[in-house]
């Protein structure tokens, strides 16, 4: 290598010194001759190291694989000085540099009154990247690859995307930490470079399918709106323009593991470690809910928001019926769920914890969790003070000495009254016959003495044509009237009603909308391969914020809990809460889809017999006919030509 | 009467009009490239009464005489030529330019050095040396621009090959197909984060190492970079333990299933369509380490790596010698980039089609310098990859039209009649710069035309009415046609009685 600097060292100099001549003196051809000939030497010797991708002599025949036989082809020539300093295959720990990424991942257990259970996953990816800047050359560690392309090709600020299987009772079960409704939901924010919001919106949805195997790729013009007020970004920037928003939801979305499988693979350690070795999906479709959601968005680094970095949060949520299993005696593991044990943290992960909701247990009257953990935690989650058992995977004590976790819960009694949830809603379909109908929706304010607004947002299809003028609001009797209604009327085929309100609901009360409808008669081709299940309308969305019990917490990048620090807290008297109603399954009329059919034939047949008649008057010629000789003439007749008379 | 144009009307399919006699044309067509070639004679090559007598163009190559100097001007200043064309630069034997045993020079850009040689002194007259001269040169420009061979792979998908010429074939398969742009990963695979905490300057190492080719190919295609590291990606095969060596292999035979089970985990792009180049480093885990690749001679692969014709490549990289029994796990590891990016880069080339043809005897290359590429490596490639587009160009466009003329059913928009002719255009036009010598524009209008025969021929609105069979059509007209025959048929039936009885009435006069 030392001979090589030193010849490129002295090849440089010539080509200077040689310049130099060339210019001072174009006449002294032998002596520059001289000096190419030391420069042409240099190539020689050079040429041993450069690239020589020498394939395998002799392919005897088509052979997929093959070995590649390489010479360390390094760029040498302007990279000499790199090599030098290229740091050497050495470990060293000091000089490791800081990740920049940094992945956290989290179970919540909650008993539930009714005597379900109800598990939460949360794994968040942080890292501190620049997605807006157009950078070409992307490297990703934790991140995963797929969505990061995503977000950069499609300049998206905010996505928001969950798949659910079954309706989250919120009676029963009260709120979730995170609310999604039936099917599937997508709402994304785009960057304000964005120039056709439709068309990446289109585009986005497309490759989103491809990604998460689902059928995103119906959501089109027809079932996409764009709320005014009900969806604000979740992260950081102050983006009022509601233009660059789409908000879209397919009810009949059934989600399975096909939808399992990709999601899995956006987290770092897959299923093979962490917590997600429990994401069995023979289990966890054999569920009462299960709702599975990525969550991108941009977030604070620190208090001061110096830097931001992109955050990406999948959320898995499932509630297990406990009666249908375990007959008999009420008892609950880990194994018994997910028929596995927890035997190590993902090693990726900067923290693993398992959190179990003791709040309605402090003094274990209720139910009995081993193994025990000494470590508590509170923190506040959805107005109220929770307390919960932690136990964290990454310290090796938490496995014992049989190394794996299988955490049990053993019920004593079932006792108990679950704080009713301060706001809930309702929604159904009344009338009767396939003309008209009204769409009900029931809004609840639990709440014993205060009154607070919501946002209540409906998108109806436009084949149930909404007659805005019927709408109603009232609580208590009274008529309520909205102080803000934003409502754009349906377009045939085109796009859907969006209809928004904001509505003070007063303290304990139940607040009814309700607006009638015309049931629209499609085209034969717009029918759904089964017309007769009916058609769905997506879930109405009732977002406010609700008057907390205890001062929430207002700093959203202090350190706590994954589960309680998704909706950012503006301020301490009280939380956001979002509230799906239930999806709307309307029939619509339906005709005989063989109709056409018999049509055409009953109108051919008529043409045909018609013309059939005319044709006959046209072809036949009409004369006058000899009147024929009577039957008893007849049979005369044969009778004597039997016996050789001459007939009549 | 006034049914049948209505019916005529409302039922026939929109078929916009396409020049298929020019598509017919293309296909019958035969391709000629040209490339420059300037031949310049140094001082005391030429004697003065042959410098007189060189005639100024011939056929295929153009000679000018020139003063020695301008030569060395030439290589100093870097004189830029354009893409496709070469300047042969004709020495006296005597120069010490070359060394004594080579008699050919290829620099990195396009230029060469040809060593006149000693027998050539005795021939007088110009015809002589251009005769002695020229198949010389024709050598030359085989290694420079293109030769027999590297066309018929280029047209290997088209055109059924002669056997015997399986280098080629084995180096076009390998190759990836022609593609406006290319999407290059870099995959760091770890299977045991548990046991090592892997570093990777990968950023560094592009900037450095790939960059620098892969602006030198803008013009070929775009190609867009990433990477990312994937844990817990196993390899598909069970690598065996081999005593003598005390390290695990892979044989070649079993290099097959490798890919399989990290494949599914690489995902693919989601932003583009164009085809992925994958590379992976693959550093196994504490328990299954060194790791060694082994040929079909069970020899150990030097490179520890192999690639994939038209995949990507695979480099196992070993770093059992940080597990020391004090170090305490997860160990962390810093990857030479520079030994990785040494085996990607040439991987790199191999898939892109960058022939590394080997020289002939007494042929002399130039290093490749820090592109990686050599000006004459782009213009060969740039050869074949315009041959083969404008080959790819031309099956799609006369295998579109010759399906549109098979089935009748089809619908032809007048977006597709657009894009095809638009096509044909840009075929013709970039047979017209291939034969005029242009590289650059043949390549930018065989491009063009490809895009456009794609877009035509992957129209979806092509589908619509692919499939509407006969017995639907039958279903539809049989309620009608069937009861308005009855009559038809009754009355040719009474037809065909009165006839009959009329003639036997005849027969019974003539009787």
């Amino acid at each position: 290598m030392a001979a090589h600097r030193c010849s490129y060292s002295a090849l440089l100099l010539i080509i200077c010194s040689l310049s130099m001549f060339i210019v001072a003196d174009s006449q002294e051809t032998t002596l520059t001759g001289d000096n190419h000939a030391t420069e042409l030497d240099n190539p020689q010797t050079a040429t041993e190291t450069a690239g020589q991708m020498a394939e395998q002599p002799a392919v005897e025949e088509r052979r997929l694989w093959e070995a590649t036989e390489v010479e360390e082809a390094t760029p040498d020539d302007a990279d000499t000085d790199k090599q030098d300093t290229s740091t050497p295959e050495t470990a060293v720990p000091s000089s490791v540099p800081q990740p920049k990424d940094d992945f956290q991942e989290e179970l919540v257990i909650r008993p539930l009154h009714s005597g379900d259970i109800y598990a939460s996953f949360q794994f968040r990816t942080l890292w501190e990247t620049d997605f807006m800047r157009g950078n070409k050359v992307s490297h990703y560690r934790l991140f995963p690859k797929s969505l990061g392309q995503v977000i950069s090709k499609f300049s998206v600020r905010e996505l928001h995307i969950s798949f659910t299987q079954g309706y989250w009772r919120t009676m029963q079960w009260g709120q979730p930490f995170l609310p999604s409704p039936p099917g599937a939901e997508l709402w994304v924010w785009f960057q304000d470079s964005v120039t056709d919001v439709d068309g990446t919106w289109k585009e986005l949805t497309n490759v989103l399918s491809g990604i998460f195997c689902a059928s995103l790729n119906f959501i089109d013009s027809t079932n996409t709106v764009q709320p005014s007020a009900s969806f604000k970004p979740l992260g950081i920037g102050n983006v009022t323009d509601h233009s660059f928003l789409r908000y879209a939801t397919l009810p009949r979305e059934i989600v399975c593991t096909e939808n399992l499988t990709p999601w899995k693979k956006l987290l770092p350690c897959g299923s093979k470690a962490g917590l997600a070795v429990l994401l069995k999906s023979e289990k966890l479709f054999h569920s009462s809910f299960h709702s599975q959601a990525v969550h991108i968005r941009p977030v604070c680094q620190d208090w001061q928001c110096k830097t931001t970095s992109w955050e990406l949060r999948q959320t898995l949520n499932v509630v297990f019926d406990l009666h249908t299993p375990g007959q008999g005696k009420r008892e609950w593991s880990l194994f018994k769920m997910f028929s596995r044990t927890l035997t190590e943290a993902c090693p990726l992960a900067s923290s693993s914890k398992i959190y179990i909701d003791i709040t309605d247990n402090p003094q274990g009257e209720q139910f009995e969790v081993s193994p025990a953990t000494p470590l508590l935690s509170q923190a506040m989650v959805l107005g109220d003070r929770r307390t919960f058992s932690v136990y964290d995977l990454t310290q090796q004590i938490t496995f014992g000495t049989v190394r794996s976790l299988n955490l049990l819960i053993r019920w004593k009694s079932s006792e108990g009254d679950m704080l009713r949830p301060l706001l809930h809603g309702e929604r159904y379909v009344a009338g009767y016959g396939l003309q008209t109908g009204e769409i009900h929706t029931l809004m609840y304010n639990n709440h014993p003495y205060r009154s607070f607004p919501v946002l209540l947002l409906d998108s109806v299809p436009w084949y149930l044509r909404l007659y805005i003028h019927t709408l109603t609001v009232a609580s208590k009797g009274k008529d309520n009237k909205p102080s803000y209604i934003h409502y754009q009327p349906s377009k045939d085929r085109v796009r859907p009603h969006l209809l928004e309100m904001l509505v003070q609901l007063p303290p304990n009360s139940v607040t009814e909308v309700t607006v009638q409808f015309e049931r629209a008669l499609l085209k034969w081709t717009e029918y759904t391969p089964d017309p007769n299940h009916g058609f769905y309308v997506g879930s109405s969305v009732i977002s406010s914020l609700v008057p907390s019990i205890v001062a929430m917490d207002t700093n959203s990048t202090r350190e706590q809990p994954l589960f309680s620090s998704f909706f950012p807290c503006k301020e301490e008297s009280s939380y956001f809460v979002r509230v799906y109603t239930e999806p709307l399954l309307v029939n619509l009329p339906t005709p005989d889809f063989s109709m056409p059919y018999n049509v055409i034939c009953l109108t051919c047949t008529v043409v045909a017999v018609g013309y059939g008649s005319l044709y006959n008057l046209l072809t036949r010629s009409f004369q006058i006919d000899e009147p024929s000789p009577g039957l008893a003439k007849r049979i005369a007749n044969i009778i004597r030509k039997m016996r050789g008379v001459p007939p009549l | 009467m006034v049914g049948v144009p209505l019916w005529w009307r409302t039922t026939e399919t929109y078929r916009a009009w396409l020049p298929v006699s020019q598509i017919n044309e293309l296909a019958n067509m035969q391709l000629q490239l040209s490339a420059d070639v300037e031949v310049v004679f140094a001082r005391g090559t030429v004697t003065p009464e042959q410098q007189k007598k060189v005639p100024l163009t011939q056929t295929q190559d153009e000679e000018h005489t020139v003063d020695g100097d301008l030569i060395f001007k030439a290589w100093d200043h870097r004189f830029e030529s354009p893409c496709g064309s070469l300047v042969v630069y004709v020495i006296p034997e005597s120069s010490s330019l070359l060394p004594e045993d080579m008699d050919v020079y290829i620099g990195q850009r396009r230029t060469a050095l040809l060593r006149i040689g000693a027998q050539m002194r005795v021939g007088r007259t110009v015809e002589q040396l251009l005769a002695h001269l020229e198949p010389r040169i024709k050598q030359v420009l085989q290694v420079m621009s293109f030769s027999h061979t590297d066309i018929t792979a280029a047209l290997s998908d088209r055109v059924r090959l002669s056997p015997g010429n399986k280098e080629s074939i084995a180096d076009s398969m390998r190759a990836f197909k022609s593609s406006p742009g290319y999407e290059i990963t870099f995959s760091l695979l770890n299977p045991d984060p548990k046991s090592h905490r892997l570093h990777w300057d990968i950023e560094g190492a592009v900037q450095t190492y790939i960059q620098p080719l892969l602006t030198k190919l803008a013009p070929v295609a775009n190609f867009s970079l990433d990477s990312q590291t994937l844990y817990y990606a196993m390899l598909g095969v069970n690598p065996r333990f081999d005593s003598s060596s005390s390290a695990y292999t892979l044989n070649s035979d079993s290099l097959a299933h490798v890919i399989n089970p990290v494949e599914a985990r690489l995902g693919s792009n989601a932003a583009s369509s164009n085809p992925v180049l994958n590379f992976l480093l693959y550093v196994p885990d504490a328990h299954h380490s060194p790791l060694y690749i082994h040929d079909n001679k069970k020899q150990e692969v030097p490179s520890n790596a192999f690639h994939s014709p038209r995949w990507g490549g695979i480099m196992v990289y070993n770093v059992n010698g940080f597990y020391r029994p004090e170090a305490v796990l997860p160990v962390d590891i810093n990857i030479n980039m520079a030994k990785v990016m040494g085996v990607f880069l040439a991987q790199l080339r191999l898939l892109l089609g960058v022939q590394s043809s080997t020289a002939p005897p007494g042929f002399l290359m130039a290093p490749c310098g820090s592109t990686g590429l050599a000006d004459w490596e782009l213009d060969r490639l740039m050869w074949s990859r315009s041959v083969e587009n404008v080959a790819t160009a031309t099956t799609t466009i006369t295998s579109l039209a010759q399906l549109l003329d098979q089935i009748g059913n089809i619908v032809i928009n007048d977006n597709i009649a657009e894009q095809v002719s638009s096509a044909v255009t840009s075929l013709q036009l970039a047979v017209a710069e291939l034969e005029a010598g242009n590289l650059g524009f043949a390549l930018q209008y065989s491009k063009e035309a490809i895009m456009a025969s794609e877009r035509a021929f992957f129209d979806p609105s092509l589908l619509h009415l692919l499939y509407f069979p006969d017995d639907q059509k039958f279903a539809i007209y049989i309620p009608l046609f069937l009861p308005m025959c009855v009559p038809i048929l009754l009355s040719l039936l009474k037809i065909v009685s009165e006839a009959r009885q009329k003639r036997r009435e005849k027969q019974a006069k003539k009787d």
